[in-house]
């Protein structure tokens, strides 16, 4: 099977800093893949540059055959790669239906009905919220907000940066809860998490970053299981 | 009755400065910068109209129209050539540049126009016959005791058809819709497909096409029309925008009108050398108070 995202050889520069050095990795459909490490690895630079805010001085990403890393951003969307970024950025002053609809910015508007509704399904607080400034929603009707925002671009890969962050543990069983229900409805899905054991337990793959590279990859499985992984990053 | 009088010549003077704080409080709401050139657009504004009329002899509508075309043009070209090149740079070299565009325009108009004063022509006017069987010009609109000039009832109407038309566009159009959602958070916006650089593109058009509207309604209003006629309506209507809460487009309507009526209050009822004195000081204190403006948001900390 060819693969829907292929990154080779990034290295991302903030200035003279080195924040990604030379990772690759590839992404088939229908997976869902984690980059697991530490603050400051470089997980989320990598998918800031995945979706065009950054840009990398060497090598390619290829996203469904073609070479992305030249593209802006909000090119890039349009070709079905969307990211739900680190701390949700959502458009608080804007209501929750608005918000929805700006993610569904680059699709024709005959399609917008029945995409609300899609995404009203896997999130019903957000029907219920549709008409609120986004704002005053909780964090984790926030987080909801900015899953369904993606999603309202078709996305053929959805990213997502810490999803889990900041929200209390019965919130991360749902959002995670959401996650699994994307996959099985046959989403393919790159997630960066810091909560490595619930990233790892709904993965099929996973990368380990540290400090800018990639050290280890394997099936969720093998990850959860070795004992180096346990020691550095499930608390022994 | 003066007193009304006088409240009606405050709200036409504020409808001016609220069209042009609208284009201040758009471009700042956008592009976060101070496009202190807005004035001086203005002025540019004001001279298409004139010579379209006075050498052209286009009627005015087609004159108002040919300075909304070139300023929205203007403003395009200004803000791709100054202010796009400096999208990363700090706050301060693009308010230096905005100041550099103002005195650039103001000295352009100068080459091309020279310094001597225009006398702009009156669009809002009716004629009537006097005792005398001759023909003559009238610029009041007489009702009962009171005397309302035909310019202060344009501008009071084309200022709320125009905040009517902005809020229908930013609130119902998808194109609206994008400047708030740039106006927010220009990487989230991206990541939804939106292009900001044309986002800013069309800020930029819209608000430098109602700095022309504004300007020949100003010159309307006083027929003096100089290199510097920008300056100090720009001032004034970011001074307008920044009393609302700059950003906010209510806002810049409501701190247009209430600068115009305390500027004539102040004029009429105080001094009229020290109209802006007191103008200036009624801003520090609302931003003592409110340092965010009338109807301004405090800007939260993501957590």
């Amino acid at each position: 099977m060819e693969a829907i995202l292929k990154a080779e050889d990034l290295n991302v520069y903030y200035g003279s800093i080195h924040a990604i050095k030379g990772v690759s990795f590839e992404v088939y459909p229908g997976e869902i893949v984690t980059l697991i490490g530490a603050n400051g690895a470089g997980k989320s630079t990598t998918l800031n540059t995945l979706s065009g805010l950054l840009h990398s001085r060497t090598g390619s990403v290829r996203f469904l055959e073609e070479n992305i890393s030249r593209l802006a951003s909000h090119k890039i969307v349009a070709r079905g790669l969307a990211l739900v970024p680190e701390g949700r950025r959502i458009f608080a002053q804007m209501t929750v239906r608005e918000n929805l609809e700006m993610g569904a910015y680059t699709q024709p508007p005959s399609g917008a009905a029945g995409d609300l509704d899609m995404v009203y399904e896997h999130f019903p607080r957000l029907k219920e919220r549709s008409g609120q400034i986004a704002g005053t929603l909780s964090g984790g009707e926030q987080q909801m907000l900015a899953m369904g925002r993606a999603l309202m671009s078709h996305p053929k890969l959805l990213m997502l940066d810490e999803p889990s962050m900041g929200l209390a543990p019965i919130l991360v069983e749902q959002i995670f809860e959401i996650i699994r229900n994307l996959h099985q409805s046959g989403a393919t899905i790159l997630l960066v998490e810091q909560n490595a054991q619930a990233a790892l337990s709904v993965a099929d793959r996973g990368y380990v970053m540290e400090t800018g590279k990639i050290v280890t990859s394997g099936t969720g499985t093998e990850l959860l299981s070795s004992p180096e992984i346990k020691k550095a990053y499930l608390g022994g | 009755m003066t007193m009304v009088n006088h409240l009606i010549n405050g709200l036409s003077l504020g409808s001016v400065y609220a069209i042009i704080a609208l284009g201040y409080t758009m471009v700042y709401g956008i592009a976060k910068m101070l496009n202190f050139a807005h004035g001086d657009v203005i002025m540019v504004g004001a001279y298409i109209c004139f010579y379209a009329v006075n050498q052209y002899q286009l009627p005015p509508v087609l004159g108002i129209l040919a300075a909304v075309l070139v300023c929205t043009a203007l403003g395009v070209v200004v803000e791709r050539l100054a202010y796009k090149p400096l999208r990363a740079a700090s706050s301060l070299a693009v308010l230096i540049t905005a100041i550099g565009v103002s005195y650039f325009l103001q000295n352009a108009a100068l080459l091309l126009w020279s310094a001597n004063p225009k006398v702009f022509p009156l669009f809002f006017t009716s004629t009537r016959i006097n005792e005398a069987g001759e023909r003559v010009v009238v610029r009041n609109l007489e009702i009962g005791p009171l005397s309302v000039s035909y310019v202060a009832v344009v501008t009071v109407a084309a200022c709320i058809v125009i905040m009517l038309a902005l809020t229908w566009f930013t609130g119902r159009t998808k194109l609206g819709k994008a400047m708030r959602a740039c106006s927010e958070d220009k990487g989230a916006a991206q990541l939804m497909g939106i292009d900001v650089d044309a986002t800013i593109s069309v800020t930029f058009a819209i608000g430098s096409g109602l700095a022309a509207i504004a300007g020949v309604l100003l010159c309307n209003m006083y027929q003096n029309l100089v290199p510097t006629t920008g300056s100090m309506p720009g001032i004034k209507a970011f001074t307008a925008a920044v009393f609302g809460g700059i950003g906010s487009i209510p806002g810049a309507f409501l701190g247009g009108m209430l600068l115009g009526i305390l500027e004539i209050f102040a004029k009429a009822y105080i001094s009229t050398q020290l109209s802006d004195a007191v103008v200036f000081s009624a801003l520090i204190i609302v931003l003592l108070v409110k340092p965010t403006g009338l109807l301004g948001r405090p800007v939260r900390e993501k957590v």
